[in-house]
């Protein structure tokens, strides 16, 4: 009898299983969805929402968005895996590029308009979606930020009736000024975790570029030019003379700058007195300033000059950064998503909404929200020499070995030969195994 | 909270609730069921095999097979191809600062102060609280920490080390301490490489320090219970004797301690060696504070990524953990067997 029972529980759940898995292979309901990967949450979640709440509402797709600040990690294992997202943003193309020559993303050639592209676009972005050179985009940019911003109150230079310098030589003679009254010309934080250190590797790349020029900066990340060549080893020095022998123009030291977020390296210029004069960083670190301090006004409180040029023959290089897409699943609703990514339309969202500088020259000036953001976008636009940012480029074995090596540096200057040495240990094996 | 989203995907749903138990329940019966048809002589050879079986599927499934192929990895290049020790030689090479060597002393450092702080905090709660008769509050606070997930812990050690130049007033727990009460200047804890007493880099300590902070109640709440376990009459009868209690804790309660101290003890050893998540949140390694199981993450996640030197890396873990797995699980066997 028991036996009886037992034999008809098993052939009932066993139904149930055979039934549910049955179901669970046909059920695909709606217009589709895209599994999209980046990196923003917070503020930027919610403008990245933003740009595809008319995208959904048009087309009846939903968005899965997924975020990670470790997405090297994520994303590595979801490739290795074999289970990557539709579409993935990601700030380092060397990852991507990893990826693009593995043959684990889609060519957007035939995906987007290449035309309508290449009028919108600025050659050399579409350039850099082109990693292998043989005419295949695999990346494509939606939103850009400029590098090497110097930024100031400009009620503490009125007050101190120093000019913004408009060259390299005046920028020094203005740290000079600063340092000879007693206090400190610059903030500088290196703290950022996992990524500790690349707020200096921005100061270093954008010396090397308008010091040395493009051709060194190019043969630089692609690993043809040694970090102990005179033109790097020139670069760091540069830096250290804005750090000050046993960095005595930052302010708090060499102490503070390791312990100093990047985000809040930049507030105590706004202390009174400013405890620092300057702080060089992207154009994302206004939303810093105001979260810590609501009651700072663009333009009134903070302004910002772009880098000094240093050598004439590279006037107006600039080092730029940004969001690359690349797309693993070739799906209608991916393929739907990557054209809309690329129009005015989907990129003038997020530009109104502050914080970023969209690549399309269709994208109208008048969208950007007040006059600081305008005229970043006017120096992208007016930048002659235009280059992504070398450490998102190299491999990130490199890009890692840079980071910790300007932790090292901004420690104790005097070490920067063996620092360079051992870069150049990490460079002779970091492209090789690629 | 929002449960819509478990409807979302029904069939998995019933899956999980209807077939996994149905799953179960159809094995142990089917087994049970063939077991009985089996003569009677043969069914206690067969029926242990049948309640072991999936156990020993899903071990060498998702550990046995892992692993070995982790060891053919270590043994292999980028491309494959057999490389025979080189990853490994990669790894040792440049003693005493280059390969995995910083990691390899940091991973020492934690062996013995991260063992030592907690066995010693522990017992030393364990032995004061007992005489006390507030014993069960303060020691749930003290276990606390147990239910913070390590990354939390970091966030909250992070403002307990928070620098600010001096001068300034301190946001740091520690440093405020320091510049108010000792008049120092405050210190870059989570940076400062300065040898302590010439022994460990005072960041190093502070990350165990954070990792001690988090464990300290385990280690505390078993040597309490090994503690409670020693007879009352034993203790009254060395009293009785004449004997101080400092000497009844040396001769009497540690010595019946000892086989749980070092079951605790060993059990210490390997999180220490497979210590990373503090690590990684506090420091990612950089201002040499790396350990072996960071570097291998690394060495496995940075594009290009090193398969070979990482899993290199992981064999080395392996082989130091195992000798520490069985002495303690023999160790175990031994306290269990004096019970």
């Amino acid at each position: 009898m028991r036996d009886l029972w037992f034999k008809r529980g098993l052939l009932l759940s066993l139904m149930a299983v055979v039934t549910a898995v049955a179901c669970g292979t046909g059920s695909t309901a709606g217009k589709g969805s895209v599994s999209v990967m980046a990196q923003w949450t917070g503020a930027e979640q919610a403008s990245f929402m933003a740009v595809m709440k008319p995208f959904t509402d048009q087309t009846g797709i939903t968005i899965k968005y997924e975020a990670s600040r470790d997405q090297d990690a994520l994303l590595t294992t979801r490739v290795a895996s074999g289970n990557p997202p539709d579409l993935a943003a990601a700030p380092s193309p060397a990852l991507l590029t990893t990826f693009a020559k593995a043959g684990k993303i889609v060519s957007l050639n035939n995906i987007v308009d290449m035309t309508a592209l290449q009028s919108q676009y600025a050659k050399s972005w579409i350039d850099l979606g082109e990693p292998m050179n043989d005419g295949k985009l695999y990346q494509i940019y939606s939103w850009v930020s400029l590098k090497g911003l110097i930024w100031y109150d400009p009620k503490n230079f009125t007050a101190k009736g120093y000019n913004v310098p408009t060259s390299w030589d005046s920028l020094i003679a203005l740290q000079n000024t600063i340092k000879s009254a007693g206090t400190t010309p610059w903030c500088i934080g290196l703290e950022s975790g996992a990524s500790s250190g690349w707020p200096g590797s921005d100061w270093v790349k954008e010396i090397v570029l308008s010091q040395s020029g493009p051709t060194v900066y190019d043969n630089w990340w692609q690993g043809k030019q040694k970090w102990t060549s005179p033109e790097i080893k020139l670069a760091w020095t540069t830096w250290g003379s804005i750090l000050g022998s046993g960095d005595s123009n930052v302010y708090g030291g060499a102490k503070n700058m390791a312990a100093t977020a990047f985000g809040d390296a930049g507030t105590p210029m706004f202390q009174t007195p400013p405890k620092c004069y300057m702080h060089n960083q992207a154009s994302f670190i206004t939303s810093f300033f105001t979260s810590a301090n609501p009651a700072l006004q663009p333009g009134t409180n903070f302004n910002f000059f772009a880098m000094p040029d240093i050598t004439p023959q590279y006037a107006g290089a600039h080092v730029v950064a940004g969001d690359a897409w690349s797309m693993f699943h070739d799906t209608p609703q991916a393929r739907q998503m990557m054209k809309y990514l690329t129009t005015a339309d989907a990129q003038a969202i997020w530009v109104k909404r502050g914080g970023k500088i969209s690549p399309n020259n269709q994208v109208s000036l008048d969208s950007y929200p007040d006059a600081l953001s305008k005229s970043t976008a006017q120096i992208l636009v007016a930048t002659k020499i235009g280059k992504y940012d070398a450490g998102d480029l190299m491999p990130a074995t490199m890009k890692n070995a840079y980071w910790a090596a300007v932790l090292k540096f901004a420690q104790n200057q005097s070490q920067l030969d063996s620092i360079l040495a051992n870069l150049d240990s990490v460079q002779a094996k970091a492209y090789t195994t690629s | 909270m929002d449960f819509s989203v478990l409807l979302t995907d029904l069939p998995t749903l019933v899956v999980v609730l209807v077939g996994v138990p149905a799953v179960l329940v159809a094995y142990i019966v089917g087994g049970e069921y063939l077991v009985r048809a089996l003569p009677d002589k043969a069914r206690p050879s067969v029926r242990p095999w049948i309640w072991v079986g999936p156990a020993l599927l899903l071990v060498t499934g998702f550990l046995v097979a892992p692993a070995v192929g982790t060891v053919t990895q270590s043994l292999q290049d980028s491309q494959g191809n057999f490389v025979g020790l080189q990853n490994f030689a990669a790894q040792l090479s440049g003693f005493p600062t280059g390969g995995a060597w910083i990691a390899i002393r940091d991973n020492l450092l934690w062996l013995i102060f991260y063992t030592l702080f907690v066995l010693a905090f522990g017992l030393l709660l364990a032995v004061i609280f007992d005489r006390v008769p507030y014993e069960s509050f303060v020691k749930s606070l003290i276990f606390m920490p147990m239910a913070i997930s390590s990354v939390a812990l970091v966030v909250i050690w992070k403002f307990m080390y928070a620098y600010q130049v001096p001068g300034q007033p301190q946001t740091g727990t520690l440093n405020f301490i320091l510049s108010t009460l000792f008049h120092q200047d405050p210190r870059t804890w989570i940076q400062d490489e300065t040898p302590l007493l010439g022994l460990i880099p005072l960041n190093n300590l502070a990350l165990i320090a954070a990792a001690v902070w988090g464990i300290v109640g385990f280690s505390m709440v078993i040597l309490s219970a090994a503690l409670k376990g020693i007879p009352a009459d034993l203790l009254e009868a060395a009293r009785v004797d004449g004997a101080g209690e400092i000497t009844i804790f040396r001769r009497v309660i540690f010595p019946l301690m000892m086989p749980t101290v070092v079951v605790v003890g060993t059990t210490l050893v390997i999180f220490a060696l497979k210590a990373f998540d503090v690590v990684y949140a506090m420091t990612a390694g950089n201002y040499d504070t790396d350990v072996l199981a960071n570097r291998m993450y690394k060495l496995l996640y940075q594009a290009p990524s090193d398969y070979g030197g990482a899993s290199a890396v992981a064999v080395i873990l392996l082989l130091t953990v195992v000798p520490v797995l069985i002495f303690n699980l023999r160790q175990f066997r031994a306290v269990e067997a004096r019970r």
